[in-house]
């Protein structure tokens, strides 16, 4: 019999993103979040901002809220921590709230992993006393608005850990 | 070559309404300017990440002119936001670099290469309509009106005299009268009403 997968659908993330007003989203792609690109960068309400290293895209973060918008950033976790410095001075320190989506690259659900990105991701994370929350279901969907909730009353940076990677990786 | 203050006081005679960022050359703006709400006098939050900051400001307010004073420092560490905000293309987007060819505030030491790197054709060659560049002020007298009066993204190379800070960091006179938060929402206020 075939197994009914729960999934991350990028249906639901996009839902998320519109539910919460959000009007750019900044990005480095990862292999698995293809998918979830094509369906954000089709919708006309939504301003993509492709940038070459995650680092820029806490700055770019910064200065659309600034400026009045309402960003999210979408990375993967190898591009969070090499975005430590930017995130410390463009986000924390100017109380930038905004939401990270970042692929949690090599989780597991049975936490034996071959991947040291998945290894120093959240102690990244409490390092930089941002707080994040796990979603690897449509079912686990309410944690992002409950980021979203959360960044506007710390002032700051929340992270949501996709860790189905859109595809079903931790299956 | 040209006085950074120099650079600073010529275009405030065309700042207009412009949102300004005044990167490196903050500490010569704040003296001077005309619209402190308008100024997204941030110092140095994080190195490189000025252009990106921008840019976020100038997508989010596309009518509004936004005017960068960049380094070569921070242009040699996010070189690849030359290629996003071409992209981007915001017309409302002015990319001015001052190039002192060195890390002024660190001591002094050279900027990689600095005397070669061709800025302007590399902001052309990631895909801006428009660069220039300049090492008289006199030329920039001719020039800043022109600039100002195109739609963007234009990018401005300008070779200024470097003033190099020698004392540690912590002893330093602060040279910002407002907190980085505060600035923030100065703009915002002033931008969106909030």
């Amino acid at each position: 019999m075939a197994e009914t997968a729960d999934v991350l659908s990028p249906e639901t993330v996009h839902q998320k993103f519109k539910e919460h007003g959000v009007t750019h989203v900044i990005w480095l792609p990862d292999s698995e979040t293809n998918f979830l690109f094509t369906l954000l960068n089709a919708d006309p309400d939504l301003h993509m901002v492709g940038v070459g290293r995650e680092g820029n895209a806490a700055a770019v973060a910064a200065g659309l809220y600034t400026g009045g918008a309402k960003p999210v950033v979408l990375i993967q976790n190898t591009g969070l921590m090499e975005s430590g410095d930017s995130i410390r001075g463009w986000l924390k320190s100017l109380k930038i709230p905004c939401v990270m989506m970042v692929g949690y690259r090599g989780y597991t659900r049975h936490g034996v992993t071959t991947d040291t990105a998945a290894d120093f991701t959240e102690p990244f994370l409490n390092a930089f006393q941002i707080k994040y929350y796990l979603v690897e279901s449509d079912s686990d969907a309410d944690r992002i608005s409950v980021a979203f909730d959360e960044c506007e009353k710390v002032n700051g940076p929340v992270a949501v850990l996709v860790a189905d990677e859109f595809h079903g990786f931790n299956r | 070559m040209m006085e950074t203050a120099d650079v600073m006081k010529l275009f405030l005679k065309y700042r207009d309404d412009a949102v300004v960022l005044s990167g490196r050359g903050g500490r010569h703006w704040v003296p001077i300017t005309d619209n402190e709400k308008l100024d997204a006098t941030m110092g140095d939050p994080a190195m490189g990440g000025h252009a990106s900051y921008a840019l976020g400001i100038a997508l989010a307010q596309p009518k509004k002119k936004v005017v960068l004073f960049d380094s070569d420092g921070d242009i040699h560490m996010s070189m690849g936001m030359l290629a996003t905000i071409a992209e981007q293309a915001p017309t409302n987007f002015y990319h001015f670099m001052l190039d002192n060819e060195i890390y002024a505030t660190t001591g002094g030491q050279p900027v990689p290469n600095a005397k070669v790197v061709d800025y302007s054709g590399i902001a052309t060659a990631c895909g801006y309509p428009k660069a220039h560049s300049y090492s008289e002020l006199s030329d920039l007298e001719v020039g800043m009106p022109e600039i100002l009066a195109k739609e963007g993204p234009i990018f401005v190379h300008l070779k200024v005299a470097p003033t190099i800070e020698n004392t540690p960091i912590g002893q330093r006179k602060p040279w910002n009268n407002r907190d980085r938060v505060k600035v923030v929402q100065d703009v915002r206020g002033e931008l969106i009403g909030v």
